[in-house]
């Protein structure tokens, strides 16, 4: 196929140089021409440029030829053109019009330049985090407060349809997940107390590793996982196609709207999660047990029934409501805080995620000094 | 003998759930032409871009572009044929998380070995072919207006220097001075680099002053293919309603003054 290639060729003459360009001038053979007319030399003089063969050109080709003719001038050569058929010269004067050196991308700084700009505006960042965040927190509870003086306010419907999906849909995965945990735990456990000869305690260690921490808090970083990173998902794309405002001109108040149902949702829905949790764990661990310590059901809640107070169910539970609204609090703030494009979406679904389990483990450990302290 | 189209439908079918967008609908678009396509609100224009250029699968009909039968080629040569036309989306559809050069590099990148100062410097004349100002190019598309949005759109379906221009929309969205200025835009583009422009559009303005032809759609189907004159006088209800209506009669009388 060399009659779709393109080429130039040159020849050395004595008042200068001579330049033909023939062929297909067009983007798919552009990093060829660009090397081949990177090769001629520059010798001053006159350029006769023969552009008689050309059989295609494209505005791409109608660059190079306008560059080349450019750089020949720039060094001061004389440059005529010949053969050029009416078509190609207007291409040509078109592109040459048109094209002018683009700003590409942000300048590029020097290392240390950047890095302190780049602790500067993490600075600025956090700082402005804090406030809008504490911003944020006391206009929901304004607008809690005041959705539950006016009790017909609070959308049940959206509650409800935020509860199926963040709490029933969310079954299955919870109910494996604990259930395969409790046989973690217990086959791990019997491992070890198996070396003493405390076998029977392995029911113990279930009990209150469950109850009272592990079931709650790995059911709300499923939660987080799931209705977190949704909750700021969904707020995040309404906030770039103008809904969040759209409702406000409207004269509804997107926190009671938004925020209000879906963290009623996940308040009222994790403490049933972490229950179902719990029954699960305590299931898996008790087949593990039976299965691998001979511990049969009738004395494994036995044991229980014995070793564990109520009081561990409800640490585990009393927990629940606060994580949830940590997790759909922060989902809906980040999701509040979209703005511009759709990676902004992403980066803020990714950060709910992450400050929300961070945010429930931490408060996961402050609640087991508060419990300490009242020897609960 | 008259050349192949270069776009042909034949017998096109769409149907998008029960719905039936398209129903035996015929179109050529000729080489070289500003073809306008309008048609009411809902009666699948944009779903005729879109199955055309292959977003939307067809139930049943024929599309050849390039005198190639879309429906039964395959994956490389598709790929040799979407390089060939360019598509401006009706708000740009710019990558949000890059800049307006680097959007136009896409398809660059994505298609072609360049050295990168050849492609910036193809860059640069797309934007500034698309009539964008050179600092638009380190841009963000949240940081344009409606108007360079969709310049950098068009800068971003011109790249490969494509046969086929596909518009969806020009216009809509911009003052009468931007979109009279997008139309000039379109129209010397096309005459100098030799485009097939195919272009949906609601714009009266655009019809008059720059189609070639329009087509309309209506009933599920291309009823008319003509010049403005062939749609003056053509009977259809709808047709008769859009190029007789209030707004045509002051496009028409301005135009013909």
């Amino acid at each position: 196929m060399t009659n779709t290639l393109a080429w130039v060729r040159w020849r050395r003459l004595e008042w200068g140089l001579s330049v033909a360009m023939g062929g297909v001038w067009r983007i798919s053979q552009a990093a060829a021409l660009h090397h081949k007319l990177r090769e001629i030399p520059s010798v001053g003089g006159v350029i006769a440029l023969d552009l008689s063969e050309l059989q295609s050109l494209d505005t791409t080709g109608a660059l190079l030829i306008d560059r080349t003719v450019r750089e020949f001038r720039g060094t001061g050569c004389e440059v005529r053109m010949a053969g050029v058929q009416p078509e190609h010269a207007s291409l040509i004067e078109t592109v040459g019009q048109a094209f002018r050196p683009c700003e590409m991308g942000p300048p590029v700084e020097g290392a240390i330049t950047r890095l302190l700009a780049h602790m500067g505006r993490a600075t600025l960042e956090t700082l402005e985090t804090v406030t809008t965040s504490v911003a944020f927190f006391g206009r929901a509870s304004t607008v809690a407060i005041r959705t539950f003086m006016h009790p017909k306010r609070l959308r049940l419907g959206a509650t409800v349809r935020h509860m199926e999906s963040a709490g029933v849909d969310a079954l299955p995965i919870v109910c494996l997940m604990s259930f395969l945990i409790g046989i973690v735990l217990a086959y791990q456990g019997a491992l070890q107390l198996g070396k003493f000869g405390a076998d029977i305690f392995v029911v113990d260690l279930l009990a209150f590793s469950i109850l009272r921490e592990l079931g709650v808090l790995l059911t709300s970083i499923m939660v987080a996982g799931r209705s977190g990173s949704a909750f700021a998902a969904q707020i995040g794309s309404m906030r770039l196609h103008e809904e969040v405002d759209a409702m406000r001109v409207l004269g509804m108040d997107p926190i009671e709207v938004l925020v209000l149902p879906r963290t009623m949702a996940l308040v009222l829905t994790l403490p049933l999660l972490t229950f179902v949790s719990d029954v699960m764990a305590l299931l898996g661990g008790g087949l593990m047990a039976w299965v691998s310590l001979d511990i049969a059901p009738a004395l494994f809640i036995e044991r229980l029934q014995v070793a564990v107070p109520t009081s561990a169910i409800w640490v585990g539970l009393a927990k629940a409501p606060v994580f949830a609204a940590m997790i759909a609090l922060v989902g809906c703030y980040e999701g509040d805080q979209v703005a511009g494009s759709a990676e902004s979406v992403g980066h803020h679904t990714t950060r709910a995620v992450v400050e929300s389990i961070f945010l429930v483990i931490v408060a996961d450990a402050m609640f087991s000094i508060v419990f300490g302290i009242l020897d609960i | 003998m008259a050349p192949t189209p270069i776009i042909q439908v034949r017998g096109l079918v769409t149907r998008i759930g029960r719905q039936t967008i398209h129903d035996g609908l015929d179109l050529s678009v000729r080489r070289g032409e500003v073809l306008g396509v309008v048609g009411a609100s809902g009666s699948g224009k944009s779903v005729l871009l879109r199955a055309i250029v292959g977003l939307q699968p067809p139930t049943d009909g024929e599309i050849r572009v390039f005198d190639k039968s879309l429906n039964r080629i395959r994956a490389p040569e598709r790929r040799q044929i979407e390089e060939r036309w360019g598509v401006l989306f009706q708000d740009g559809a710019l990558f949000s998380s890059l800049t307006v050069a680097q959007n136009v590099e896409v398809p660059l990148r994505e298609h072609l070995m360049l050295p990168v100062d050849l492609m910036e410097a193809i860059a640069s004349l797309k934007i500034g072919l698309a009539g964008l100002p050179p600092s638009a190019g380190r841009m963000f598309p949240s940081e344009l207006s409606g108007g360079m949005r969709k310049r950098a759109g068009l800068a971003r379906a011109l790249a490969m220097d494509p046969e086929i221009l596909f518009l969806d929309e020009p216009t809509a969205g911009l003052d009468p001075v931007a979109a009279a200025a997008f139309d000039q835009l379109i129209r010397r583009l096309q005459q100098s680099l030799g485009l097939t422009v195919f272009m949906v559009t609601h714009d009266l303005d655009s019809l008059y002053s720059i189609c070639d032809r329009i087509a309309v759609l209506a009933d599920r189907k291309v009823v008319a293919v003509g010049d403005v004159e062939t749609m003056l006088r053509h009977e259809h209800p709808w047709i008769r309603s859009y190029f007789h209506g209030p707004r045509a009669l002051a496009v028409a009388r301005r135009l013909g003054n």
